[in-house]
């Protein structure tokens, strides 16, 4: 957990000051609407269907039990008793009065926290690997990279209003957990040959309209470049990026146009005035960073725990549980644990007012008084001692918080929706419970095993549909609520996009259509060991589109034979 | 005459911006007095303006750059660049690279959209002259400079980023750490 500096806490303080301002002119009528617009969403602020929703940044997902009782508390006071954790690893309030969104601001800021940049046409929340400094395959710690380019981005003078939105990621791990390549920028940060730090830089990268797996630009940058090199590149969009058409104005439909190739040379000879420049990095600076994170005081501990182990042969649930939401740890007798925000009947990634004081006392009691949130919209513990893991469980089953549910089906991720998001075409959250209730047995759950299912109501994708082995984007059609389906998207190190699989389908039809896919999956997987996404590149997406549309699908072929006889 | 912001205060000015018509047509060159002059005209009657007897300052449009004057800009008045509106970020890009990488030193001034709320940054990119759009009240917008007391970034304002900094800040009585 980083900890602000005098300075750090200085300008967060101004940032409120300079908002409450900004406000105050907005509601006296001194600044329109149109010119408060762009200053209101740089503060995190959204005008939506029913009401402003308030986007709190949580940078790379980290936060204290401390800020997380203040956002109970922000929850309770200002808004409906409860928040949505996003696939940004920020905080979404859905029913704040825009006048009281100075003072929430305020609050924030005294518990190290802010809305800077969360939404806008600017640098947004850095994210990362929600299980780093912990994980097992870590070759570097992305949290101290994180937050020095949660330094450098913020109230950037050169990059506050930039064709459009801008997204990075930060992975340190030989797994990718933090869906680099769906990325404006994405970094992986490892080590060269003499063992120093340096970054795999892919840029061009996203979901939405155009969903595009961000091309590598550079395979190993020194680490005393990262800034000057993320400038260069910056700049060049900033000043070539289309600003006259918003379908293409992200940053990867540059490069896409230019091709990766000039645009690559086009940063480099940008690079080449900054590099070494008074923005290169020192190694004081990252040990100044570093120092400021506090981290916890592990205690020594034999690798297994007996209690545990016992517990775990005798109880199933609490073994199930374990297989799937405990993960391994770097430090014996620790594990990490991640509470499900996926209950079926609640919206993916709600939390209440009252989970979220229980969760801070969970982290308080079990975990050195921290936790992440993580990309696919969950809690995570990510220091447990494995004997506290059976206490832990019981008392997260209370909260509704045990959903033994992570990476499987019903793990689902999906955006707000059409119930309160007024970009949507289409409502989320009731087509994810359809799906949770229509998968209720936990034996065919983890019989099917591993499965993505991602939700967007939107183009937008902030469901993250085109990363899902399976993806349902809400379609508008004439007026009415669809549903376009696609299988074999993956966010992982070998990342792809979702291809759909025949015409949208009404909101009822949804949860049998997942089920066809399912069961074509089970009866045409090599063995209980293939998992859904590698069957569908096995065999394709023809099988499973016969499965769902069958005679329709048929046909249709058919008449493209006689048109061809014809 | 116009009031604009200069070097934080409110001034007279008695520039006057010459634009283009619709039609990309050349606007006419007056007789007399200090001009504004667009790049298409710079460049298609440089050497009657070199001859003009009041002062001659350049302004670029937001989709244009410095690359094309590289050679001249030691020459003008002032330079001016233009936001057809604030969210046009490129103007900001162009401040840095005529301050930072073309040495330029005169008078720049931001024309076109400008309001208070962008004050800070522009003032950050290399602005030292501010042309607000009609209807902003001058003397409330001088306050924006100091919406922000400190920096992370190296920027023209402040050549070194904070962490080459905060030594030297120390030695200011304030903590570093």
């Amino acid at each position: 957990m980083y900890l602000y500096d005098e300075i750090d806490q200085r300008l967060v303080d101004e940032r409120v000051a300079q908002y409450r301002d900004q406000t105050r002119r907005y509601l006296a009528g001194e600044l329109s609407e149109d010119d408060f617009k762009p200053l209101r969403l740089q503060n995190g602020l959204y005008l939506q269907r029913h009401a402003p929703m308030l986007r709190i940044a949580i940078p790379y997902g980290e936060l204290s039990s401390r800020q997380l009782r203040r956002l109970a508390h922000i929850a309770r006071a200002y808004d409906r008793g409860y928040g949505h954790f996003s696939t940004r690893q920020n905080l979404q309030l859905n029913w704040p009065r825009l006048e009281d969104t100075p003072q929430i601001l305020a609050e924030l800021a005294e518990v190290q926290m802010h809305a800077i940049q969360t939404s806008g046409n600017c640098i947004r929340n850095i994210t990362a690997d929600h299980y780093a400094g912990v994980a097992a395959d870590e070759i570097v710690d992305p949290r101290v990279w994180c937050e020095i380019l949660r330094q450098w981005s913020t109230f950037h003078p050169e990059f506050a209003y930039l064709p459009r939105k801008f997204k990075i990621a930060v992975n340190g791990a030989l797994a990718d957990r933090a869906a680099t390549r769906f990325h404006d920028i994405g970094l992986h940060a490892l080590r060269g040959p003499d063992g120093e730090i340096g970054f795999r830089v892919l840029v061009g990268g996203g979901m939405g309209r155009t969903p595009i797996l961000a091309p590598v630009i550079r395979e190993f940058l020194p680490w005393q470049h990262f800034l000057t090199y993320l400038e260069a590149i910056l700049r060049v969009y900033n000043r070539y990026g289309w600003r006259d058409n918003m379908f293409k104005a992200r940053i990867k439909i540059l490069v896409k146009e230019r091709t990766p190739e000039r645009f690559r040379e086009e940063v480099e000879t940008e690079w080449l005035h900054l590099k070494d420049g008074p923005a290169t990095l020192t190694a004081a600076e990252v040990e100044r960073v570093a120092g400021r994170f506090i981290r916890p005081t592990y205690e020594r501990l034999p690798a297994t725990d007996a209690v545990f182990e016992s517990a775990r042969a005798t109880d199933r649930a609490f073994s199930r549980w374990v297989e799937r939401n405990v993960a391994a740890h770097r430090v014996p007798g620790y594990a990490a644990v991640i509470l499900s925000l996926k209950k079926t009947g609640v919206p993916p990634g709600d939390a209440t007012a009252g989970q979220m004081d229980a969760v801070a006392d969970l982290a308080d009691e079990f975990s050195f008084g921290e936790l992440r949130v993580t990309h696919e919209q969950n809690l995570l513990l990510a220091d447990v001692r494995k004997c506290d893991l059976r206490t832990l469980w019981q008392r997260a089953r209370v909260l509704g918080l045990a959903t033994p549910n992570l990476g499987l089906l019903t793990n689902i991720i999906a955006c707000p929706g059409g119930d309160f998001c007024s970009l949507a075409n289409a409502k989320s959250i009731p087509v994810a419970e359809a799906i949770q209730r229509r998968f209720d047995d936990l034996d065919y759950l983890h019989d099917i095993g591993d499965l993505d299912l991602n939700i967007s109501g939107c183009m937008n994708s902030c469901g993250h549909h085109h990363a899902g082995h399976i993806g349902i984007l809400g379609v508008d059609k004439q007026g009415a609520e669809f549903y376009q389906i696609s299988i074999g998207g993956s966010q992982g190190v070998d990342a792809s996009i979702g291809k759909v699989i025949g015409p949208s389908v009404s909101q009822d039809e949804v949860p049998g259509v997942i089920e066809r896919l399912i069961e074509t999956y089970i009866a045409r997987r090599d063995s209980e060991h293939e998992r859904f996404i590698h069957t569908v590149r096995r065999i394709g997406i023809e099988p499973f589109k016969e499965a769902v549309y069958g005679d329709h699908h048929q046909d249709a072929r058919a008449r493209t034979r006689q048109l061809a006889v014809a | 005459m116009a009031i604009i912001i200069k070097m934080r205060e409110l001034v007279q000015d008695n520039w006057r911006l010459l634009e283009g018509g619709a039609d990309g047509a050349l606007p006419e060159v007056p007789a007399d007095g200090d001009i504004i002059v667009p790049l298409a005209l710079w460049q298609a009657r440089r050497d009657k303006l070199l001859a003009h007897p009041g002062r001659v300052g350049l302004w670029l449009d937001s989709h244009e750059g410095p690359e094309a004057v590289a050679d001249d800009l030691a020459g003008f008045g002032l330079i001016a660049i233009n936001f057809p509106k604030f969210t046009d970020g490129r103007g900001y890009t162009m401040a840095r690279l005529l301050r930072d990488r073309y040495g330029y030193r005169g008078e720049l001034r931001a024309i076109g959209d400008v309001q208070r709320d962008q004050l800070h940054y522009l003032a950050r990119c290399g602005f030292d002259a501010f042309a607000l759009k009609d209807g902003q009240d001058g003397r409330a917008a001088l306050s924006a400079f100091a919406d922000f007391s400190e920096a992370y970034q190296n920027s023209v304002e402040r050549p070194q980023p904070l962490f080459r900094r905060r030594w030297a800040i120390a030695g200011e009585g304030m903590e570093w750490s």
